[in-house]
């Protein structure tokens, strides 16, 4: 029997370099800015409600407005990225800790409520004991807002998302208090706005160092991170943050235009962070190397740990 | 519950709450004597009502289907491999074909064609849902929609999934997906509604070579080893199981195979593990970078006042 091989051949490290994993089916923009919105409403909240305890009115409603709205348009993102949108109060039909999703979905849920009642009491100035007391519920549900949406990331297949789950949320913590003390700069004015450029200042020195550390420690995984349109999108990200955070503490004290300048940058990091973030995980799902070539290194070394084992 | 998330777990149903249930079933995919003919997936999207999956060609490769997904719940691989990489050419003794056992077999081509530049090696094997000991897919799933049958069988419940996609990159093998203009998730069932009946599932019935193998999965496992045993007395050294082993990153698969080379030839992970053992470590971490952020902000309001 002669047959003349008609196409090219499976390349022996993958069925026709065809990708292992699926690729995440979530859309964008509504994924990574739900990541954004969470973030900049999570830590909003922190910031309103330290606001409130010292008495800075303006900032207190600025970063409520950002803490009810980024929820608000959080869950309407969300709600969107839904196959079945008409479904989605099936999200809270069960509760279930090993679907990051489902956690979220019951975090997200109050805090919309009581993040949009005390945002409109603080506005309005109406049901003043009512708003504080939804405020104070909101800032217990903030910081986890911010940071479960790591773990949503994180508990896939997609190797550099989860190979990150250690730094994600640190990532996602900074990135959100950049983003809410940036915000808070854009609006509140300069006497008040002291603690919003040191929640900035302080959120880009977390992000930035963790991020760094992310991409020192994933080695083949993290190059994602470092290459293409996502590579673009971080280093982007990182020198706004830089800046941001930097003119903010040296000016932004005196110059209400470095304040909104600082705060701009600073928002507009956290945005392309998480497109970065995004971007780099289905770019990596995409690549069979990146799935195939750790788990070969893994069962290298099991192989090598045994025959030590039995060669003694 | 201990290995509830990873490691080996013998009683999957019953974890999951079922009480009194049958064994767990599964699948054996004998690639050693699969020849390609795709009569299961045929029989799987008849049997299933499983709407087509794009007409197009790939260009790569005599396979047209190209890998699982949405509305292909069988995916018959065909790799072409140089020969020397492959093992030499052996009767895999492949059930219903060929000369009777005690004939002498005749000298020939197993697997094996030869062209212009060498020969060629043709690898066959049907893909399909592993039935994971620890499935990612259901463990992500919001809704509740994913659940475990009492057969131990993964199963997606249409008519709860929302389409949120978290079980597609969930899944270490690529395997569940969303189907287009549908919006939800979809991947096979182990035929539960036919093997509720006590029928053999529709891949298996069609597979004309004895490929495709149904049963409790127990048992499955041994044959499987025996049929390795036998590959390997025959001097087929590529032959190795996958995913037949409680102690791997999944806790075994519930459709399991044999195969002639490595997984990764056949768009198999070489060595996945279920997203969800690190899940205690992922959450700490969310609940640690919860707390710093907490700090960060008290400490935004220590020192000056403006
Ligand atoms: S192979 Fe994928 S889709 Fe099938 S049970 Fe395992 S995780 Fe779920
Ligand atoms: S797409 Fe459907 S089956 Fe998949 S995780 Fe979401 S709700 Fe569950």
């Amino acid at each position: 029997m002669r047959e003349q091989r008609m196409v090219p051949e499976a390349s022996p490290d993958s069925y026709y370099g065809r990708p292992i994993i699926k690729e995440p089916t979530w859309k964008t923009p509504d994924v990574p800015l739900y990541l954004f919105l969470g973030g900049l409403a999570g830590a909003s909240a922190v910031l309103a409600e330290g606001a409130a305890v010292t008495d800075r009115p303006d900032l207190e409603r600025v970063a409520r407005v950002a803490a009810g709205a980024g929820a608000a348009l959080g869950t309407v993102a969300l709600v969107h990225d839904l196959h079945r949108p008409e479904r989605f109060l099936n999200m809270l039909r069960v509760l279930k800790p090993t679907s990051p999703l489902s956690v979220g979905s019951w975090i997200l849920a109050p805090f919309s409520g009581l993040s949009a009642a005390a945002a409109a009491s603080s506005v309005t100035g109406r049901l003043p004991r009512v708003g504080r007391l939804a405020g104070v519920g909101a800032t217990v549900l903030g910081p986890p807002l911010a940071t479960y949406t790591a773990a949503l990331l994180a508990n896939t297949a997609v190797p550099a998302w989860h190979e990150a789950h250690r730094e994600l949320p640190f990532v996602f913590a900074g990135s959100g208090a950049t983003a809410a003390g940036g915000f808070a700069c854009l609006f509140t004015p300069l006497d008040q706005a002291g603690p919003a450029r040191r929640m900035l200042a302080a959120g880009a020195l977390v992000e930035l160092a963790a991020a760094e550390r992310l991409t020192g420690r994933l080695g083949l995984v993290g190059e994602p991170y470092g290459q293409g349109r996502p590579g673009r999108l971080m280093r982007t990200a990182r020198v706004l943050t830089a800046v941001g955070g930097t003119a903010a503490l040296v000016a932004g004290r005196r110059s209400r235009t470095v304040s909104v300048l600082a705060g701009a940058a600073c928002v507009a990091a956290s945005v392309l962070t998480r497109f970065g973030i995004f971007e780099a995980g289905t770019a990596s799902a995409r690549d069979p190397k990146y799935t195939v070539e750790p788990q070969r290194e893994r069962l290298r070394a099991r192989a090598a740990e045994r025959a030590r084992t039995l060669g003694r | 519950m201990s290995n509830s998330l990873s490691g080996p777990l013998h009683d999957v149903a019953g974890d999951a709450g079922h009480e009194a249930h049958p064994p767990r079933m599964g699948f054996f995919t004998d690639t050693s004597v699969c020849i390609g003919c795709k009569a299961c997936e045929v029989a799987c999207k008849e049997w299933n009502l499983v709407p087509e999956d794009g007409l197009s060609l790939t260009g790569m490769s005599y396979d047209n289907t190209g890998a699982l997904g949405a509305s292909t719940w069988r995916h018959v691989a065909f790799v072409e491999q140089p020969i020397g990489r492959a093992s030499r050419s052996t009767d895999l003794g492949m059930p219903g074909m060929g000369p009777p056992p005690d004939a002498t077999p005749p000298a020939g081509p197993g697997q094996e064609t030869e062209s212009g530049e060498g020969g060629v090696r043709w690898l066959m094997s049907s893909d399909v849902c592993k039935h994971c000991t620890h499935a990612a897919c259901l463990d992500v799933c919001p809704t509740g929609s994913l659940f475990r049958t009492e057969f131990g069988t993964v199963v997606v419940q249409e008519d709860i999934c929302n389409g949120c996609g978290y079980c597609v990159p969930a899944c270490p093998y690529g395997v569940i997906d969303i189907r287009p203009g549908d919006g939800r998730a979809f991947k096979c069932t182990l035929c539960y509604d036919r093997i509720g009946e006590g029928m053999t599932p529709a891949c298996a019935q069609a597979c004309p070579t004895e490929s495709i193998q149904y049963g409790e999965l127990d048992e499955l496992r041994e044959r499987a080893g025996r049929r390795l045993g036998e590959l390997q007395e025959q001097g087929v050294d590529g032959a190795r199981l996958y995913g037949a082993d409680p102690d791997d990153g999944v806790g075994g698969d519930g459709a399991f195979f044999l195969l002639l080379d490595e997984p990764e030839v056949y768009g198999l992970p070489p060595d996945p593990v279920v997203t969800t053992r690190d899940l205690g470590s992922m959450w700490r971490h969310v609940g640690a970078a919860a707390g710093a952020l907490v700090g960060l902000g008290v400490a935004s309001f220590l020192g000056r006042r403006r």
